[in-house]
């Protein structure tokens, strides 16, 4: 069967996939297929007991799948936005060194996670696909205010959080001496800005998590590793940021979509010596 | 008098962030006070109203401040949701996908054009030029999907991805000029040569946007500061 060579094609789009698939004979069982001697598809493919694409199609609908990388920040994002809409979803890890051809084709442009894939459509850019799962989910849980001028105000901070949060943290790991110093001065100083910002407020948004929560919050999985690095305290700095950001864990949402610090901070270590980075 | 208070906006004529809230203002019919940056030195008002970035546009809807130009076009279309069209498409997924377009001309595309005047040597500006066309070509692929046979990004009329893009045609034009390049060239991208005439054209866009002529001068007196050697 043409398995081999159909799985490996690069940048084939999904529905191109399934009108292959459509046309092939014969379709492995999942069922009566034994696993030792069934060559099994990746597993962004799913198979089914079927050769009609419109039933392949049907099988999809309300297909939620996320496109994701263990340690981003990012992809952090959308995991809590779905949790917090309680939004059953197929998590699919990449591996970045080896892109999946379904990253590929879902996201041309930029080749990135997160991506998220409802109905089999792409949502590319993490902001944006949060506000995608608030839009398309309204009924529960609320992440952006209802206010426009409160809206205004969340998507600000949560633009000003994506121009400095990772770019500053990324220099405070992978440089030294003069350059490492200043990152993490304008690192602390950012940090700071937000704290002013969030007051005496539970959260962002208010007494409500929201969109500016959903923004930052991935970040304090990675301040362990910049903290190493760095040789410096961030709860020392920003104590009030560091108690927002264990408010936000005691949420499911949260605990459940950020990944042990000491993980992250291993994972720092072999980026390091990967780029050479003493 | 717009609903809720006064509207006034602190910019400047050659900024094409600024010409986006001016654009969504005018498709709204909304009336308010252009409030002109001197270039090169900013205001006690706009420092004041944007502390954080200290750039133009800021709009002051009733003295309260909204920065960044995309976030001002998106909060324009939800205070006034019933004056004009709609700026945002109604549907969460050509939501996602206009916003999508958005950041990518703001944070690669519109970078790349402003790094062709600034590339030093003939293979870096030739490298520049690439990715502008790369970017256009792109461009051209998601205005044929997106605008389905329409005339805008927007359906039949301007809409947010219009606003985000069409900002930039005088200095597409302005670049045209200096660079001797055809951009928006009728052969390559034809979709987007014949969007960009109509664009300008439109009632919404005609009065703000600056003459070629007057926006190329200007960008003379820029490029001279940046060359000039900093000051002792």
């Amino acid at each position: 069967m043409a398995s081999a060579s159909l799985w490996n094609v690069p940048e084939l789009a999904l529905t191109s996939l399934n009108r292959l698939i459509g046309n092939l004979l014969y379709i492995p069982n999942p069922i009566l297929a034994s696993p030792s001697n069934q060559k099994r598809p990746p597993q962004h493919i799913k198979l089914h007991y079927s050769s009609s694409t419109s039933l392949l199609k049907k099988q999809m609908a309300e297909e939620v799948i996320l496109l994701d990388f263990w340690p981003s920040p990012f992809g952090m994002r959308v995991r809590i936005a779905l949790a917090e809409k309680g939004i059953a979803y197929d998590y699919k890890e990449e591996d970045l060194k080896n892109k999946s051809p379904l990253l590929l084709a879902m996201n041309p442009v930029h080749k990135k996670i997160p991506v998220l894939i409802h109905n089999g459509k792409p949502v590319c850019e993490s902001l944006i696909a949060v506000q995608y799962i608030d839009e398309v989910w309204h009924d529960k849980s609320p992440l952006l205010p209802s206010d426009p001028y409160e809206r205004a105000q969340a998507r600000f901070w949560a633009d000003y959080v994506d121009k400095k949060i990772y770019d500053l943290g990324r220099k405070i790991w992978s440089t030294k001496g003069e350059e490492q110093e200043a990152a993490k001065k304008e690192f602390v100083e950012s940090l700071k800005l937000l704290e002013g910002e969030l007051g005496d407020k539970p959260f962002f948004g208010g007494q409500a998590f929201g969109f500016v929560d959903v923004a930052l919050v991935p970040f304090y999985s990675w301040f362990y590793a910049y903290e190493t690095c760095g040789g410096f305290s961030i709860e020392a700095e920003c104590p009030k940021l560091v108690a927002w950001a264990k408010r936000c864990l005691l949420r499911e949402s949260v605990s459940k979509s950020l990944p042990d610090p000491e993980k992250v901070h291993g994972f720092v270590l072999e980026l390091k010596k990967k780029y050479g980075v003493e | 008098m717009a609903k809720g208070g006064e509207v006034k906006l602190i910019g400047g004529w050659p900024s094409p962030f600024v010409m986006r809230p001016r654009i969504a203002l005018n498709l709204k019919g909304l009336e308010y006070e252009f409030l002109e940056e001197k270039f090169g030195a900013k205001s006690e008002l706009l420092l004041r109203s944007n502390p954080v970035h200290k750039k133009i546009p800021v709009l002051l809807h009733a003295d309260r401040p909204v920065c960044e130009s995309l976030v001002i076009v998106q909060y324009i279309d939800e205070a006034w949701p019933s004056s004009g069209p709609s700026i945002l498409p109604s549907d969460p997924y050509d939501r996602a996908t206009a916003r999508f377009w958005a950041a990518y001309i703001d944070e690669k595309w519109f970078p790349s054009m402003s790094g062709i005047a600034r590339a030093q040597g003939e293979e870096a500006k030739k490298a520049a030029i690439d990715q502008v066309v790369e970017g256009l070509s792109l461009l051209e692929d998601a205005f044929g999907k997106i605008s389905k046979g329409k005339p805008f990004f927007g359906g039949d009329t301007i809409g947010f991805l219009d606003i985000a893009l069409g900002c930039f045609l005088g200095w597409v034009r302005v670049t045209e000029r200096t660079q001797g390049l055809k951009l928006l060239d009728q052969a390559k991208v034809p979709g987007l040569a014949k969007w960009a005439e109509r664009f300008c054209a439109d009632s919404a866009v005609k009065g703000v946007m600056p003459e070629t002529e007057k926006l190329a001068e200007f960008a003379k007196l820029i490029m001279a500061k940046f060359r000039a050697p900093p000051p002792q």
